[in-house]
């Protein structure tokens, strides 16, 4: 991981001194705006915050050897979901004029929404796991298409049933109504100093709810019989079906897993930061990317929950820091977008590496072999290791 | 009545028009496939080609270095040699490095993405035109009503993509080094015992591909659109992987769902133009859809290459 990392900041740097940039000075104003104060800290860790709910579920994603790229699409599913559930419920359960009581919080609305959310980024997942599974349709491949139609499809309903009746006839950015105070994640500081670290800050709870779920997966994926037999399908999917394992319910369930995460880092950004569902129109328009990034925090967090914690605030950081230098050195914030993609070109050659370290060791920790497979019937796949050492 | 305002003569030419990156693509796409390399980075290295192509047609035609046909060739020479180092690049992690196929594209597509919008920002900063290749007139046959609208009325890059569809089958199925393409992707070990380098011919392939998504990239940048900006392909190149699965690895059958695929997408433009009581969303919506349920159709039949994703390693 550091190896991976070293050398893309390494051809990162080249990239700055070719655009005539100091890449010291770069790296100096990323850091100091990725965490130089308390404000910048506090917006490296909400840029995280999807990053690291989309880590997880690409985490068990690929674990169970399905490479799922939907996380954009599944992302806004969840809010699509979450955001419609809290308006309505938000309307039903609230008085007009208590719609903007401050400290109002509503334990229903909230955990209906985010349930809700959940499903809907699940289901949306579990499409491209049912399709690999009774169609043989390449997931990635399934999951790019399901993306870009989530895209159109909040465009439409942004346009549309959805739009903030406060803004119809206005030819505005296409954006729901806002939600009630009541319906939004509250804002997180922690009790340290007057006034409290982050209390002025858009921190909010979603932070928490990544972190316990991050620890819980990691327990989910290790420690009981249901995360074992994921890891065995995207370990083996033909030793797993000898073993009696339904292959096929596993891959569909992985990808619900993963979309429902992915989901959830929809509906949160809507709880918790936005308090409405809003995009310029464009595919990144809402999720600012964290559908590909989580991708990226995933691989770097080596395919671990609890790994992917630190990987995520690296990269929320990234992301934060470059506006910084962005704004201080002129470099385009797009230079990111590509040591991301260095990023994961770096850990998966690595891994060749890594491999022949522990090639002895038959261990489930290592990287699924299925993961990068695709098409071909299940039983009849051999992995692509078998033969050597 | 509606219906004769939206199958015109211009959709269909539009069509063509617009297979064309996907027809580039796919094909240089079905090359690697065959020899068992997945790459799924065709769309950042479309970004890249469409990027430098353009900006290499841009410098000389602003600087009036070229003259305008040699400027045009200067951005596909460009767009190929960008795309083919991307192409070598993508050979190096997956062949001799033995990465993960489905993961490393996405990283090199993200690459691609990201540079190719770094760099235009920090050289061109707005979209600006150039003066792309020129539509052609031919003689007599541009005036046939409807065919010469049809047929004859296009740029340059649209017969060389239509061109290399022969091409490429007559390589892939009676060459020797189609035969070696396909050994490779299809029975490794029997291609290395005779004497194929798997690692060589993949390379091959791969970088083949790459300059042939560099060119497709360049014929949008510099011969469609005849601009850049961020994201230009939005997706074009994972559209062109599916293609190949659909299509069967088989270069006719990849560029008859290129052609089905630009025909529902300049079915959908024309929708738009007539003002059709379509919402606009769901006419962009549509190819994405019919590419799935295309793809649920295309796997019921099973002539993958066996050893697509599947590094090679010598049993010793």
């Amino acid at each position: 991981m550091i190896v991976a990392l070293v050398l893309a900041l390494l051809v990162a740097s080249v990239l700055l001194l070719a655009l005539n940039a100091n890449p010291l000075e770069a790296y100096a104003a990323m850091w100091e705006g990725a965490a130089g104060k308390e404000n910048a800290t506090a917006e490296t860790l909400v840029k995280a915050t999807p990053i690291l709910f989309v880590g997880i579920g690409i985490t068990i994603a690929f674990r169970g050897g399905m490479i799922n790229i939907g996380g954009e699409g599944q992302m806004i599913a969840g809010a699509l979901a979450g955001v419609t559930i809290a308006l309505i419920l938000g309307e039903m359960r609230v008085p007009p004029e208590l719609a903007k009581e401050k400290g109002a919080f509503d334990l229903i609305i909230v955990t209906c929404s985010l349930v809700g959310g959940f499903l809907a980024g699940a289901l949306y997942g579990g499409l491209a796991g049912f399709l690999k599974a009774y169609f043989d349709v390449n997931e990635i491949l399934s999951t790019i298409m399901l993306n870009q139609i989530a895209v159109q499809m909040m465009n439409f309903l942004l346009n549309g049933i959805l739009l903030d009746p406060a803004e119809a006839g206005i030819n505005n950015i296409p954006k729901t109504a806002r939600l009630v105070t009541a319906a939004q994640l509250p804002r997180l500081s922690l009790p340290i100093g007057d006034p409290h670290l982050f209390a002025r800050t858009r921190l909010h709870w979603g932070l928490i709810i990544a972190i316990v779920l991050a620890v819980i997966i990691y327990i989910f994926l290790w420690r009981t019989s249901l995360g074992y037999r994921i890891r065995a399908v995207g370990e083996n999917q033909r030793a797993s079906s000898y073993a009696g394992i339904n292959v096929k319910r596993q891959m569909m369930f992985s990808m619900f897993l993963a979309g429902g995460f992915a989901g959830l880092a929809g509906v949160v950004q809507v709880l918790g930061l936005q308090y409405r569902l809003q995009t310029d129109g464009s595919p990144a328009g809402f999720t600012g990317a964290a559908g590909f990034n989580g991708i990226v925090a995933a691989l770097f967090g080596g395919l671990n929950p609890i790994g992917a914690i630190p990987a995520a605030a690296f990269f929320g950081g990234l992301l934060v820091g470059a506006q910084k230098m962005q704004r201080e050195l002129g470099v385009p914030a797009s230079l990111i977008t590509a040591v991301n993609g260095l990023i994961v070109v770096f850990v998966v050659s690595s891994e060749i590496f890594i491999l022949q370290r522990s090639k002895r060791r038959v261990s489930l920790q290592e990287t699924p072999d299925n993961l990068g497979s695709s098409g071909g019937k299940p039983a009849d796949r051999a992995s692509p290791d078998e033969g050597s050492g | 009545m509606e219906l004769d305002a939206i199958f015109t003569a211009s959709v269909f030419a539009s069509a063509i028009r617009l297979a064309t990156p996907y027809i580039f693509a796919a094909l240089g796409e079905t090359f690697a496939q065959r020899s068992g390399v997945l790459n799924l980075g065709v769309d950042g290295m479309m970004l890249m080609g469409a990027f430098t192509g353009f900006y290499a047609v841009f410098i000389t035609q602003q600087e009036g270095t070229l003259s305008e046909p040699l400027s045009l060739l200067f951005g596909v020479l460009i767009a190929l040699l960008v795309g083919g180092l991307m192409g070598l690049a993508m050979a190096f992690v997956s062949v001799t490095l033995k990465a993960k196929q489905g993961i490393s594209g996405i990283g090199v597509y993200l690459f691609g993405l990201g540079l190719s919008e770094l760099l235009f920002q920090q050289w061109v900063g707005t979209p600006k035109s150039v003066s792309g290749f020129p539509r052609i007139t031919f003689p007599i046959l541009t005036d046939i009503p409807v065919l010469g609208e049809i047929f004859f009325h296009h740029n340059l890059l649209v017969y060389v993509a239509f061109a290399l569809v022969p091409i490429s089958a007559f390589v892939l199925n009676r060459t020797t080094f189609g035969l070696m393409i396909r050994a490779v992707g299809q029975n490794p070990e029997a291609a290395d015992a005779m004497g194929v380098s798997v690692a060589k011919v993949r390379y091959a392939t791969t970088t083949i591909g790459g300059m042939l998504a560099g060119l497709a990239g360049a014929s949008l940048s510099i011969a469609l659109i005849n601009l850049f900006q961020q994201n230009l392909t939005a997706g074009q190149g994972f559209i062109a992987v599916a293609l190949v699965y659909f299509g069967g690895w088989r270069p006719w059958a990849v560029a008859a769902g290129a052609m089905l695929f630009s025909f529902v997408n300049a079915l959908q433009l024309q929708i738009k133009v007539i003002g059709l009581d379509i919402p606009s969303e769901f006419a962009v919506m549509a190819p994405y859809v019919i590419t799935i349920i295309a793809l649920v159709f295309a796997s019921k039949r099973q002539e993958q290459p066996t050893a697509l994703t599947k590094p090679y390693e010598r049993g010793e």
